[in-house]
């Protein structure tokens, strides 16, 4: 569904990738990880579009996606939920999902998929007139996946989406990412909480400044005696 | 209450109306673009010409060419500019002040013209109101209505009030900005435009009228907060009322100085503007 080969990318004279490898199959969950500064988040942003790709090449079902702008790339049918969640603070939490669902084909559902979501997060629906911003943040992820969600995207991209929650709300945003691969989504996950991640992915890549270090299936990187020792502390 | 004050209250908040409409196009542009238009009461000059050169369809025509001339403003000399510093933004659409001023004066020239429409003095209770001012408030509360629902109802204004929270992320939400600061400018141009209809049928077009609403509009929206629509709204109408009933007090001129006086005093207490949050 979408394949990634040597891609390169750099903010100004500053290179943040170097020759990425990457494929992520229709229905999988593909976890990354790695530490701060790996370059996960630029990885995250080249694909949507909101950084150009210095070289390499990236396409989704097939056809490329180098140089598109972030306002096509998700007509094409990817949802990026950024870092740090990014809501439109003061409009509503029903505001953000409208935006969400602002390209033509899914203005004509929107109706349908308000109800869509707000059964899938039925907290959603008791704050639907509450400003995005005063929500704690579990509660924004969780706006901000629904958003994403509201142009029913085929490929879900979540960047470090338990980043900055208390523990507990972690788990819930774990078990909200688990919820939506079960409706067959098929999702690019980005987080810091290795130990987490791979209980929940299909296959992961392990990012080091820049380079994919290690990828596998969840269970062999579980049992990687690097990954045990540097990021499970083991 | 004296009969006449109740009158220059009246007269005040109808000329808050027109005021608000103006107030609301620039701060939607400021909101949205983050750009000041200094020249933007000499759009309601040019659409004020319109006005009163082409009675017949006048008005819807008038709002169109506006909205025209606000997207032309936005293509020609904004966009090549977005990413430069604010000051630069200044010159330039202060540049176009005088280019809008001088082109005016090269093709009407420098007379005093009105569409020679008088309407009524209507009387009651012993005040005198104009119907024209009464017609213009009307009109003006009735466009901000209009987008006021525009902006909190629709999915295209929906993204206008977003992409001040978020330039970046709008992008990911398939809002190509582009394309909202086109429409942004054009509203700006057809709220400017809707103006221009309202106050020919109140005051002589000429080339410098820009002057009479530019300074006012600039003060309105500061002390409502800039980019703040509400904030400008309301504070239309405190400046109006400063204005109709200082001059009722002393005389219409030192009814506007009084504005300006009080402008100052408030900024100095909230300099964020009295709607701001600092």
């Amino acid at each position: 569904m979408l394949e990634i080969d040597n891609l390169s990318a750099a903010y100004g004279s500053f290179q943040a990738l170097f020759g990425i490898n990457l494929r992520v199959d229709a229905g999988e969950t593909v976890g990354v990880i790695g530490p701060n500064g790996a370059g996960k988040t630029t990885l995250m942003r080249v694909i949507s579009g909101l950084l150009p790709g210095r070289a390499g090449k990236l396409a989704f079902e097939g056809r490329a996606l180098t140089g598109v702008p972030a306002y096509r790339v998700v007509a094409r049918g990817i949802a990026h939920v950024p870092e740090n969640r990014r809501l439109f603070p003061k409009l509503t939490v029903e505001e953000n999902l409208r935006i969400g669902a602002y390209m033509p084909q899914a203005r004509k559902h929107f109706g349908e998929r308000l109800a869509w979501v707000y059964e899938l997060f039925p907290r959603l629906a008791e704050r639907r007139t509450q400003l995005a911003g005063t929500m704690s943040g579990g509660e924004q992820q969780m706006c901000a996946i629904a958003r994403a969600l509201m142009s029913k995207p085929k490929l879900l991209l979540l960047d470090e989406p338990s980043a900055g929650l208390a523990p507990l709300v972690v788990q819930q945003v774990f078990d909200l990412v688990r919820k939506i691969r079960s409706e067959g989504f098929t999702v690019l996950i980005v987080e810091q909480n290795v130990q987490q991640l791979l209980e929940l992915v299909d296959r992961a890549y392990l990012l080091e400044v820049g380079r994919i270090k290690l990828s596998g299936m969840a269970a062999e990187l579980k049992a990687n005696a690097f990954v045990r020792q540097a990021y499970l502390g083991l | 209450m004296d009969i006449y004050l109740v009158e220059a209250l009246l007269n005040g908040l109808l000329l808050g109306g027109v005021l608000a409409l103006l107030a609301l196009g620039l701060n939607l542009i400021f909101g949205v673009i983050d750009v000041v238009w200094i020249a933007y009461a000499e759009l309601v000059m040019c659409g004020m010409y319109v006005v009163y050169w082409l009675l017949a369809l006048a008005a819807l025509i008038a709002i169109l060419s506006v909205a025209v001339l606000g997207l032309l403003v936005h293509q020609l000399i904004i966009a090549p500019i977005l990413g430069s510093p604010a000051i630069n933004q200044l010159l330039a659409t202060g540049g176009l002040l005088f280019f809008l001023q001088s082109f005016a004066t090269l093709l009407f020239g420098t007379d005093f013209r009105n569409i020679g429409l008088r309407l009524p003095i209507l009387e009651f209770a012993d005040m005198n109101v104009s119907f024209a001012r009464l017609i213009a408030f009307g009109v003006a509360v009735l466009g901000a209505g209009a987008l006021y629902g525009f902006l909190s109802k629709s999915f295209l204004g929906t993204a206008i009030r977003a992409i001040g929270q978020d330039r970046e992320i709008v992008g990911l939400m398939g809002v190509d900005q582009r394309r909202i600061y086109l429409v942004t400018s054009a509203i700006g141009g057809a709220l400017a435009g809707l103006a221009a209809c309202l106050l020919v049928l109140q005051y002589d077009v000429h080339p410098f009228i820009g002057l009479s609403f530019g300074p006012i509009t600039f003060m309105i929206c500061v002390l409502g907060g800039l980019g703040n629509m509400l904030g400008g709204f309301v504070a239309a109408f405190i400046m109006s009322e400063i204005i109709s009933v200082g001059g009722f007090y002393f005389s219409q001129e030192i009814g506007e100085v009084l504005a300006f006086v009080v402008f100052i005093a408030l900024i100095f207490v909230r300099p964020q503007g009295i709607f701001g949050r600092s």
